[in-house]
């Protein structure tokens, strides 16, 4: 008996043990995860720093020191490019090991391995989207040039060389969370971080809602109501730029695109100011008579940042910026020579083809008159606590036919603007060498080097703008651009047919650029890339704008300026929508008919200054008040009916704004599910009186709870959104179509200004910190430098012994 | 004494071996020298929550709890570390003194038959 109870008591007591060392669902390992010794709490980083640090590890082929300013920033000094990328790799891994992990995994559809069944039609998703396909692409192109080779190989070597050292109770908090052990990084993992890039700023497509609209409204309204130029535009190329080259003959249209035009599926309105703005001023305009070129890219905000800050120093080069963490060079940064930048350019360069197999086994497909077989890639998906799942795709000459059958497309966000059946044709997926790109510029010392680094770019395309000591200053929206005919790839195009194929590309030195223009600066903030005069197509639609008029309105009353004069521009909160569209919107209102509330609103409205800072409540009503506007004017018309399950491409913001200012009249603001004929002016009055009734529900009266920080309330997750682990909500001006482009998570992930002049000098900040570890000093510190629409003046040392005031710390890797 | 010899114990190996050596030492030391089932329990309890709250906070005060602060959030336990700090204690004083106390039931199992006199 007694001896029973005691086995009972043993049996007990190793339950509760192996309970407390497993993984419940989502719930961490709660023993491995609390106890001292290897739990979290060895996550947390003591704020006693040592002066100096040894380590000595395999792979180096000298001694590299790398020095950490204040906010914990490597400046690392090696003796050749290897041990310098090495050395890049091994202090990227220290900082952000997760994040080099889930990005990687998370783009090569391998979720499901840590995170079981949940992920899997993600993991599907980006198999069949070709993601690996891509990045094995790119490798293979990559590996064939020596410099890049060695660059790739030497940076996964060194964050290798970390893994490798790491204790696994210091294995980063997230691991512990999940319960996993990090895994060796290859140059297959370099290049599927690029994938992402593009898979973020080109991955977009809404040729298949545009074809479904076109066949439900017909070609005559579609081409009114999705014209190729918007209302308003500014266009990133002055217009004063001539094209001295000999153009390529520009292709036919194919018989099938001009049939459609010949005129014979709820979704919302794309998301639009994803983006970024960059501007150059040159010698000209500025108090020092050198450039100055500003930068801040616009992408979702998380802890930690998508922007990993660096200066790396060696024999050749000195550059200074930020990196994109699981790849090597700087990718937006400076040296004392040239300055660069980018914005996204948003190309068509992702179209769909119809396919059309010969029966269901779908075996062979109709191209060029002729039956041609495909091929088939089988991805093997494995699954955290099941069986690996194999998943068979389809891939033609054009690319993968991502869905091949309507059931095998899940219900899930992103695979809504997959047509089921067709081929993906995507830049994605070409051979290319980006990484040489930033290799050159990070060495590039005048105009040639950049125009020499630009030819080696393929996508995601971006605007590259540009600035150099000696007082040069340049833009070229670049990448590769497919040779089309103008529209190709507006809608659905024919797999069948080659007149609908992709003719080449347009010579990367005919790509639209500009040099020292008359005007004295330049600007890009991902609005139209040049006007008509630019002979070939490159998309139909681009951003607005908004923000590219604001920047160069602002730009060309600059003289003097500082670099001062650029962080307030940074910071800049006018809004030019509600400058084109609230006088219209006014207008029409009848205050004789508003109750005192109203009126008091009425008042509000009336006043504001169009800026949206933290505190305007005018910001508030009219954000609101325009979305209201927008849906009671095309709601109607583009909520499909639920039994015909079809998504329709909705009107931009720009072609309301068209019809709403010219237009007192037109068929669109009559409501088609009432029996009285709406106008322009009752949709205006009852959308402000709705704006009111939802506002005042959701924030009382009228008073400090509708300032626009609080009603829009930003906020940064953790990029696994642990929470906890963000900001929480925080109160700022900006938004989305704002040069300060902060809505509620998504805004400007780096803000960075080059002033030239004898010394060349850098300034910067990312929402967030250096290190990815929660449980570090540096996570955050930099946040609220960023909030407040500060900058720290970037520490640039000429060499491994400079500026030792501002360092904390020195660690030195050598040879074992 | 049981409480001792777990304590140093516990503190000198658990920075070498997985947090889960604590309940062997715990069993060890109880099949040893528990003087009754509430010592075993009781020593090895007290013992493991010391030590884990030590160890805790020896992490967790040079960093002014910003980790513990951000897990206690993530839990939820309303962001305070030192619910953090105790609950962790609580867990390994719990593994330790279940593996104490089927210690000294096993001792007690496993002695003996003391001859009764009258």
């Amino acid at each position: 008996m007694k001896l029973f109870k005691a086995c009972f008591s043993a049996i007990v007591t190793l339950a509760l043990i192996w309970a407390l060392q497993h993984k419940f669902g989502d719930a961490p390992p709660i023993g491995k995860f609390l106890n001292p010794v290897t739990g979290f709490w060895q996550n947390a980083e003591s704020k006693n720093v040592d002066a100096k640090r040894d380590v000595k590890i395999e792979g180096l082929t000298g001694a590299t020191t790398i020095r950490y300013d204040e906010h914990m920033i490597p400046h690392i000094f090696a003796d050749n490019d290897h041990d310098l990328y090495f050395a890049q790799g091994y202090v990227t891994a220290q900082d952000r090991l997760f994040q080099l992990d889930i990005q990687t995994r998370s783009a090569a559809g391998r979720l499901s391995e840590i995170v079981g069944p949940k992920a899997l039609e993600l993991d599907r998703y980006h198999r069949r989207m070709g993601m690996v396909f891509g990045a094995e692409n790119t490798l293979r192109e990559c590996m064939k040039d020596p410099k890049v080779k060695e660059m790739l190989e030497a940076y996964c070597a060194g964050v290798n060389a970390y893994i490798h050292n790491l204790p696994s109770k210091y294995y980063p908090i997230e691991f512990k969370l999940l319960d996993y052990a990090p895994e060796d990084y290859t140059p297959l993992d370099c290049a599927l971080v690029l994938k992402l890039m593009s898979e973020t700023l080109a991955g977009g497509s809404d040729d298949f809602q545009l074809t479904n609209t076109l066949k439900y409204f017909g070609s005559k309204v579609t081409n009114d109501l999705f014209p190729d130029h918007y209302f308003k535009d500014d266009p990133i190329i002055p217009s004063d730029t001539k094209w001295d080259f000999k153009a390529l003959p520009i292709p036919k249209p194919s018989k099938g695109f001009i049939d459609e035009m010949a005129d014979t599926i709820k979704t919302t309105p794309k998301v639009e100011g994803i983006g970024s703005n960059n501007w150059v001023i040159a010698g000209s305009r500025s108090a020092n008579g050198y450039p100055i070129l500003a930068n801040d890219p616009h992408l979702n905000l998380t802890f930690p940042s998508i922007w990993y800050q660096i200066q790396l120093a060696a024999p050749g080069v000195n550059v200074s910026g930020v990196s994109i963490p699981g790849t090597p060079a700087v990718i937006i940064g400076y040296n004392q020579k040239i300055a660069w930048g980018v914005t996204n350019v948003d190309a068509d360069v992702l179209d769909w083809y119809q396919i059309r197999f010969k029966d269901l086994s779908k075996k062979e497909y109709w191209y060029n008159n002729k039956w041609v077989p495909d091929t088939r890639r089988i991805e093997e998906i494995k699954v955290l606590g099941q069986k690996p799942v194999f998943d068979t795709v389809i891939y033609t000459h054009i690319g993968p036919v991502v869905y091949a059958s309507g059931n095998s497309k899940p219900k899930m966000g992103r695979a809504n603007n997959v047509p089921v059946g067709h081929a993906l044709r995507w830049i994605a997926h070409d051979p290319s060498i980006e990484f040489k790109t930033f290799y050159l510029l990070n060495r590039g010392s005048n105009y040639a080097d950049y125009r020499e680094a630009l030819k080696y770019y393929t996508a995601p395309a971006q605007n590259f703008i540009f600035a150099s000591n000696d007082k040069d200053i340049a833009i070229t929206p670049n990448g590769k651009f497919p040779l089309k005919y103008k529209d190709q790839g507006k809608f659905i195009l024919d797999g069948s047919d080659t007149a609908d194929a992709w003719h080449g590309f347009i010579p990367m030195e005919q790509n639209p650029t500009a040099k020292n223009p008359a005007q004295g600066f330049l600007s890009s903030a991902n609005q139209e890339s040049t006007d008509d005069q630019y002979p070939y197509y490159i998309n139909w639609h681009f951003g607005s704008y908004t923000r590219g008029k604001r920047i160069n309105d602002r730009l060309r009353n600059m003289h003097h300026a500082t670099v001062d004069s650029m962080r307030v521009l940074q910071n800049d909160n006018y809004s030019i929508f509600a400058q084109d569209v609230l006088p219209t919107m006014l207008a029409d209102l009848d205050p004789s008919k508003m109750d005192a509330q109203q009126k008091q609103i009425y008042q509000a409205i009336t006043k504001w200054d169009k800026e949206y800072s933290a505190n305007s409540i005018g910001a508030s009503i009219f954000d609101k008040w325009w979305i209201n506007l927008y849906h009671a004017v095309w709601d109607d018309d583009f909520t499909v009916k639920k039994d015909l399950n079809i998504q329709l491409k909705w009107p931009s913001s720009y072609r309301t704004i068209q019809l709403l200012v010219t237009q007192a009249n037109s068929k669109w603001y009559d409501d088609s599910r009432t029996s009285q004929i709406e106008t322009r002016a009752g949709l205006i009055n009852a959308s402000f009186k709705a704006t009111i009734d939802s506002l005042t529900k959701q924030y009382g009266k009228l008073g400090k709870t509708w300032e626009w920080g609080t009603v829009k309330g930003s906020e940064i997750s953790h990029l696994a959104n642990i929470p906890g682990m963000g900001t929480g909500k925080f109160s700022a001006g900006g938004n989305s179509g704002i040069v300060n482009a902060l809505s509620e998570g998504h805004g400007p992930s780096w803000r960075m200004i080059v002033q030239f002049g004898p010394e060349v000098k850098g300034y910067g900040v990312f929402p967030g910190g250096e290190s990815g570890n929660p449980g570090s000093y540096h996570y955050d510190d930099m946040f609220k430098t960023w909030k407040d629409g500060q900058l720290n003046a970037l520490l640039f040392l000429q060499n491994a012994t400079d500026g030792a005031q501002h360092i904390k710390t020195t660690l030195t890797l050598s040879n074992k | 004494m049981l409480f001792f010899i777990i304590l140093i114990a516990s503190l000198i190996v658990s920075f070498v071996l997985p947090w889960w050596i604590v309940a062997i030492i715990s069993f060890l030391a109880a099949l040893w020298i528990a003087k009754g089932l509430v010592n075993g329990f009781g020593s090895a309890f007290i013992a493991i929550f010391i030590v884990w709250v030590v160890q805790a906070l020896f992490k967790s005060v040079p960093n002014d709890h910003i980790l513990a602060t951000r897990v206690a959030h993530m839990l939820p336990l309303g962001g305070s570390w030192i619910l953090l700090v105790l609950i962790t204690g609580l867990i390994g004083g719990l593994v330790a003194g279940m593996a104490g106390l089927t210690g000294a039931l096993f001792k007690k199992a496993l002695a003996k038959p003391q001859v009764k006199t009258k």
